[in-house]
């Protein structure tokens, strides 16, 4: 697992569903078909509505109309992210398109295990509400030893919630990398 | 120490005579289900983990129904079942239920239950939300990802956190204008979409033990979206007669300690609740019916896992029986069970079947069809910018198909009425 994370912030408001996150209609494209899997990452955030698609303005693609990969590595999001459907061809695609970590203020049970179990995406929360103080383009580093986000742009830190009991899972890869190390499984 | 009906459940799986909110603990899972959308890939990760040497933990205790893009043209969409169907093949599953075989069952969360998966005291896992339908046969059902269904599938366990309970009570029996859509929406209107997220929903009082286990099965359903881990019922004399009939396996029944300790506990009085809706774009958006009286529709739907079981198609004919629908409606049977019951189940000696035929719905074959859009060619998707009332679950931007289309989410008798009028309408008006 990486030690420090940088890049741009896509910022999204609370309640991001499934649905949103991947539409129904692209969950019949292999996951483990590298060429087609890619379709995914290509339609990663698709269905968010577009006026509420990188707040604060709005308007802006996650992943550009002829691109498989976002921009934004980081996704700072409200309350209650991923509810819905329990599809793991959620955090898939969002590790597809090139998502490294989220920071939210809180997760959908389903969602959560799935970023983790699956070892997908680093799923945060973050101490305070953060979708209404950094804008999508901000340039931001998130020290996974220290638990901070700093807002390069803004010249802002905020705690983020150690990851807890869900560490040694994303620090093995996922869940069977875990079950083996701990002689779980063989 | 005193216990939930969840924590009972939970401590039994684990090999535990105590368990509390907020451990972490290996289950052993009873029932793995799950269907065309995640099974192959949770079958590509329990290979590639698991090597060659991969072995279903428990032929029988896994359970195969492809039930969500069926009736399709998309070649993707088919070769996921044609996998399923590889799959079986080659290492033996009994328990699955082919498409175009006189096995095949439509929606997975009905299915297990008219198949007798459903077993009081016990513990299942599946590869949908919807999963916590099961709970209202008093055992303990949650959804999961792929990866949590390909580490059972090859081990038979999984690590689950022991979720907080929340009671919630109805006191009374239901009236006539009410159904068990009514109260889940009542709920979600109140606690919101992350009201329960990471606990248990346990549904009490003489409204919820005097409906049958069909309309139980919607409550239960619906507890996901308030982030619900779980739904539960106690098991009953009700719940004691449909599993005899269904299945001849043991079973244990659990119930609540008093004194057992609650996150919170709500109590309504069900003769004091109306008919509501969830107004777009989300379930917790809740208002009642005839607040939004008289919105115009452009299609009303009957059908999924929450609104297209028996007891949702009665309660829409009661309403339809004799009249003209001005909307066009979609009648899409959960279950091919239930496809069946509609020809022979009658009102004043007419069939369901022909209440609707009638009325001028369009009956589809039964699967998850437009609950969640699907490829394109599924039958009832929501185009444009429709605007829909619908029996289903979900109303978030795009579930239903279109992202520009609108969707109200209401009981069959509200839907019903709704698709005579072609506007929102209370039930009432023809009860």
């Amino acid at each position: 697992m990486e030690k420090v994370i940088n890049g741009k912030a896509f910022v999204l408001e609370n309640n991001i569903d499934t649905d949103q996150i991947i539409p129904a209609e692209h969950l019949v494209y292999s996951l483990s078909d590298p060429e087609e899997s890619k379709m995914y990452g290509k339609y990663a955030l698709s269905s968010v509505p577009i006026e509420k698609s990188g707040l604060p303005d709005g308007g802006i693609k996650y992943v550009a109309p002829d691109k498989f990969e976002t921009e934004f590595p980081v996704l700072i999001g409200g309350a209650n992210f991923g509810c819905g459907s329990s599809r793991e061809h959620a955090p898939f695609a969002l590790q597809k398109a090139g998502t490294k970590v989220i920071v939210a203020e809180s997760y959908a049970r389903i969602f959560f295990r799935n970023a983790v179990d699956g070892g997908f995406v680093i799923p945060y929360e973050s101490v305070e509400k953060l979708n209404n103080k950094i804008k999508t383009g901000d340039e931001v580093t998130i020290d996974l030893e220290k638990n901070v986000l700093r807002n390069n742009t803004a010249d802002e830190e905020y705690q983020l919630k150690p990851l807890g009991d869900i560490l040694p899972i994303l620090e093995a890869g996922n869940l069977f990398e875990y079950a083996r190390q701990t002689d779980m499984i063989s | 120490m005193k216990m939930t009906i969840t924590e009972k459940i939970l401590a039994k799986s684990a090999g535990k005579t105590f368990v509390e909110p907020g451990q972490n603990i290996w289950l052993n899972v009873d029932v793995l289900m799950t269907h065309d959308v995640c099974g192959p890939p949770t079958i590509d990760i329990w290979k590639r983990e698991f090597g060659s040497a991969a072995k279903v933990w428990d032929k029988n205790k896994l359970v195969i129904f492809p039930d969500h893009y069926i009736y399709t043209k998309n070649p993707q969409a088919n070769r996921n079942v044609a996998l399923l169907r590889e799959f079986a093949n080659e290492y033996g599953i009994d328990n699955y239920y082919d498409v175009g075989t006189e096995r095949y069952k439509g929606v997975c969360h009905l299915a297990l239950a008219e198949e007798g998966y459903n077993v009081p005291g016990t513990v299942l896992f599946g590869t949908d939300s919807h999963t916590c339908t099961s709970g209202a046969f008093g055992m303990f059902a949650t959804g999961v990802g792929n990866s949590d269904a390909a580490f059972i599938l090859g081990t038979g366990k999984i690590w689950e956190k022991v979720p907080e309970s929340m009671k919630f009570i109805f006191d009374g029996e239901l009236p006539p204008y009410l159904m068990a859509k009514d109260l889940i929406l009542q709920i979600l209107g109140d606690i919101t979409t992350d009201g329960a997220t990471y606990r248990a929903m346990e549904f009490d009082g003489d409204g919820v033990f005097s409906l049958p286990m069909t309309e139980r099965m919607t409550l239960t359903n619906m507890a996901i979206e308030a982030g619900g881990m779980n739904g539960i019922i106690a098991a009953d004399a009700v719940t004691e007669a449909y599993v005899k009939e269904r299945t001849n396996k043991e079973y244990e029944l659990f119930t609540s300690d008093a004194g057992a300790k609650y996150h919170s506990i709500k109590k309504y009085n069900s003769a004091l609740l109306e008919p509501v809706v969830a107004k777009p774009h989300s379930p917790d958006n809740v208002s009642t019916v005839r607040s939004v009286e008289g919105t115009k529709l452009t299609k009303c739907y009957i059908g999924s896992c929450t609104g297209g079981k028996l007891s949702d198609f009665q309660a829409a004919a009661k309403i339809l029986i004799g009249n003209q629908v001005r909307t066009s409606t979609f009648i899409v049977p959960a279950s091919t069970e239930v496809a069946k019951a509609l020809e022979v189940e009658t009102i004043s000696g007419i069939s369901l079947k022909e209440i609707f035929e009638k009325a001028g719905c369009v009956i589809a074959q039964s699967s998850c069809a437009a609950c969640l859009g699907g490829p394109a060619d599924t039958i009832g998707r929501a185009q444009d910018d429709e605007v829909v009332i619908s029996t289903t679950n979900r109303n978030f931007p795009g579930r239903m198909g279109s992202r520009q289309s609108e969707v109200y989410l209401a009981s069959p008798l509200t839907v019903a009425a709704s698709a005579i009028n072609g506007v929102i309408t209370d039930p009432r008006e023809f009860l």
